[in-house]
């Protein structure tokens, strides 16, 4: 069975979702930060490829992006990084979030292949068309048992938000606030009451919220109404302050921090 | 010039040009996207909005633009060349026509604020400006290294009331002010319109861009019946950064086979050199700001950090409508160095006392390129004048004293 589906059949609330860029700090960091991030205990884990214009993120995940370009990091050595993960005792589900455009010069079936033989359990491509992944994408994904995340906002229309919880099989990923990565939301009674309506839609797909979550408090007002959240700029700037040799116990302290029970 | 069938050049129902175009847009910019898609025919083929536009376009922008017989010109290259004068528009270069176009859209869907990109700072003036007509708040993204070598623009919008917001990200220039533009899009999403200033972004920005540039080959149409007594040209030249002067000006004649479209995209130093912006020569299909289109990249699908003299052309992609006219063949595209095209702005000047913009300067040189005969018609769109570039040509003064 697919671990995500596993992940969620067994834990329907405070799911912690952290996401790292591939291939930073450094290019060979990406197996030891998924490492550090299983043993703290991240429930499942988002690594993002790096692209050069990457429009739906704020500057510290840009910069990460950049960082990791110039690194060398591509798709191909991302899998041949994750080659062997699953036989060294990775067990966390593990999603590759990325632009579009890397993805289809990789060649989508050749990409999808790919994550199926490292052990990828699903994808979010933010600039993927709905309609393109219907008619093109999903037996793809379906053949190599590759669930798919779409974006919410609070701008997102009921209707659609059904239409997007129809299509997906991972979760539904809520959008907390109008911006890009990394602006500060303050989880105010706005998020709150979105949340609270997205709840109410009664949504197939379990839901976990981004965007602006950095602590245990916004982990918490974000998990109230959802199945949990997911972390992500405050997890690069933790990277990129860590020394290398107090990265492993920085990760811990930090998911603990997140979630302290 | 209407043709029934669908033509294999336009729009289709799903937002295509054949293979190019569509709307790669993250979540976030879903909603307003699909307001625009679902609205902008509605708007733009109402009586009352043609009436204001086309009103606009002549009291404002001084429409029509002239087509100019320039014989001393045409006496060098040894065929017969006319200018159409879009460097005449109100605030010097046909991107007007579409910010006009775009706020009175605005406008109707009631947004208050304007935030655009802009590379050599002629569609962030020409966005100033309507915003200023209009009373709207304006907020223009231009590349740090745009910042430096277009100074008079930056001026400009200023003066005009903008706030003009460096992007630092990437190369500095246009596709990075592209960027930015659209995470402020991001993080407006209800009160604010993202004027795109070219034929680029996702479906229905092409389209809606080259409807509003298309008056070009409209007046083209008419102004050549009465001055030769024909309506179609031989060769229809423009200078391609994302495309809107060269959609505009092919718009009535992309279904016109006997014009051979033109479109000279900016070789930078040469296509070899790694210093060029030459979409076409270079790249490969993919997607870039919101639509599938030819962009310059890495095998890996990282976009490339183009270069050109001109900052206008200094993008790494074109519109997915010239993705198609180049993959069928409709359009030639030829590349121009920087050299060529400063070359052709001081033959421009020197025969014709008319100081053509940097990227228009590509479109001049290809006239000796294209095998045009003495008595053929060849339309060249002059898509804006000189004066933001005069830093750049004062350099090169001495070498063409
Ligand atoms: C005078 C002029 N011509 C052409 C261009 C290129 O744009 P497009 O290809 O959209 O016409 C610019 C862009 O700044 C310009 O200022």
């Amino acid at each position: 069975m697919n671990r995500l589906t596993q992940l969620f059949q067994r834990k329907t609330a405070d799911v912690l979702n952290v996401y790292f860029t591939a291939g930073f700090p450094q290019l060979h960091d990406t197996v030891p930060v998924l490492q550090a991030l299983q043993d703290a205990g991240a429930d499942l884990v988002e690594i993002g490829m790096p692209y050069s214009d990457p429009v739906a993120d704020g500057e510290t995940i840009q910069r990460s992006n950049q960082q990791a370009l110039d690194n060398g990091m591509t798709v191909a050595t991302l899998f041949e990084q994750l080659h062997d993960i699953r036989q060294q005792g990775i067990t966390v589900p593990i999603l590759l979030m990325g632009y579009l455009n890397p993805v289809v010069q990789f060649g989508i079936e050749r990409f999808c292949q790919q994550c199926q033989a490292v052990g990828v359990d699903g994808l979010i491509l933010p600039d993927l068309p709905l309609e393109v992944y219907e008619r093109e994408y999903r037996p793809l994904f379906a053949q190599y048992g590759l669930q798919v995340v779409f974006l919410v906002t609070p701008q997102t229309s009921p209707a659609r938000v059904r239409q997007l919880d129809a299509l997906a099989d991972g979760f539904i990923y809520l959008v907390a606030a109008a911006g890009t990565t990394g602006a500060q939301t303050d989880m105010n009674a706005d998020v709150d009451a979105y949340l609270r309506r997205t709840q109410a839609l009664g949504l197939r797909n379990p839901t976990l919220v981004g965007f602006g979550i950095s602590d245990a408090a916004s982990f918490a007002a974000a998990s109230r109404h959802t199945t949990g959240a997911i972390i992500g700029s405050a997890f690069i700037r933790l990277l990129q302050q860590a020394p290398a040799d107090g990265r492993t116990a920085a990760i811990q302290e930090f998911v603990r921090g997140v979630r302290p029970h | 010039m209407t043709t029934t069938a669908p033509s294999p050049y336009q729009v289709d129902a799903a937002g295509y040009y054949g293979p190019f175009g569509g709307a790669y847009v993250p979540e976030m910019l879903y909603p307003n996207v699909e307001e625009l898609r679902n609205n902008y025919l509605k708007i733009i083929e109402d009586a009352e909005f043609q009436r204001e536009f086309t009103q606009l376009l002549t009291d404002y922008v001084g429409r029509p633009t002239p087509l100019f017989l320039a014989q001393r010109l045409s006496a060098e290259i040894g065929t017969t060349i006319y200018l159409k004068r879009e460097d005449l528009c109100h605030t010097g270069a046909h991107k007007i026509n579409n910010t006009i176009g775009q706020i009175l859209v605005a406008q109707r869907l009631g947004k208050r604020r304007i935030v655009a990109e802009t590379g050599a700072g002629q569609h962030g003036v020409a966005t100033a400006t309507v915003c200023a007509l209009m009373g709207l708040e304006c907020i223009v993204y231009m590349g740090e290294v745009d910042i430096e070598r277009q100074r008079p623009n930056v001026d400009r919008m200023r003066m005009l009331g903008a706030k003009v917001v460096p992007a630092k990200s990437g190369s500095r220039t246009l596709k990075d002010a592209t960027n930015e533009a659209m995470r402020h899009w991001i993080s407006n999403p209800t009160d604010t319109h993202y004027i795109i200033g070219s034929v680029v972004g996702p479906h229905p920005y092409p389209d809606m861009v080259a409807r509003f540039q298309s008056v070009i080959s409209a007046e083209i149409i008419r102004q050549l019946l009465h001055q030769t007594g024909r309506a179609t040209p031989d060769f229809l030249l423009a200078c391609v950064g994302g495309g809107s002067n060269a959609a505009g000006a092919f718009y009535h004649y992309l279904d016109e086979p006997s014009v051979r479209l033109v479109a000279a995209e900016a070789a930078g130093q040469g296509i070899d050199t790694g210093h060029s912006a030459a979409t076409t020569a270079l790249g490969k299909p993919g997607i870039l700001h919101g639509a599938s289109t030819i962009l310059m990249q890495t095998a890996d699908g990282q976009v490339t950090e183009p270069y050109s003299i001109s900052a206008g052309l200094d993008y790494p992609g074109i519109g997915p409508q010239h993705a198609q006219l180049f993959a069928t063949g409709r359009a030639d595209f030829m590349s121009i160095t920087d050299k060529q095209a400063l070359d052709a702005a001081f033959q421009l000047s020197r025969l014709e006392g008319i100081i053509p913009a940097l990227e228009t300067a590509h479109a001049l040189a290809c006239l000796p390129l294209i095998g045009a005969k003495k008595d053929d018609v060849v339309v060249v769109c002059l898509s804006g004048r000189g004066d933001k570039d005069l830093a750049t040509y004062t350099k090169h003064l001495e070498e063409y004293a």
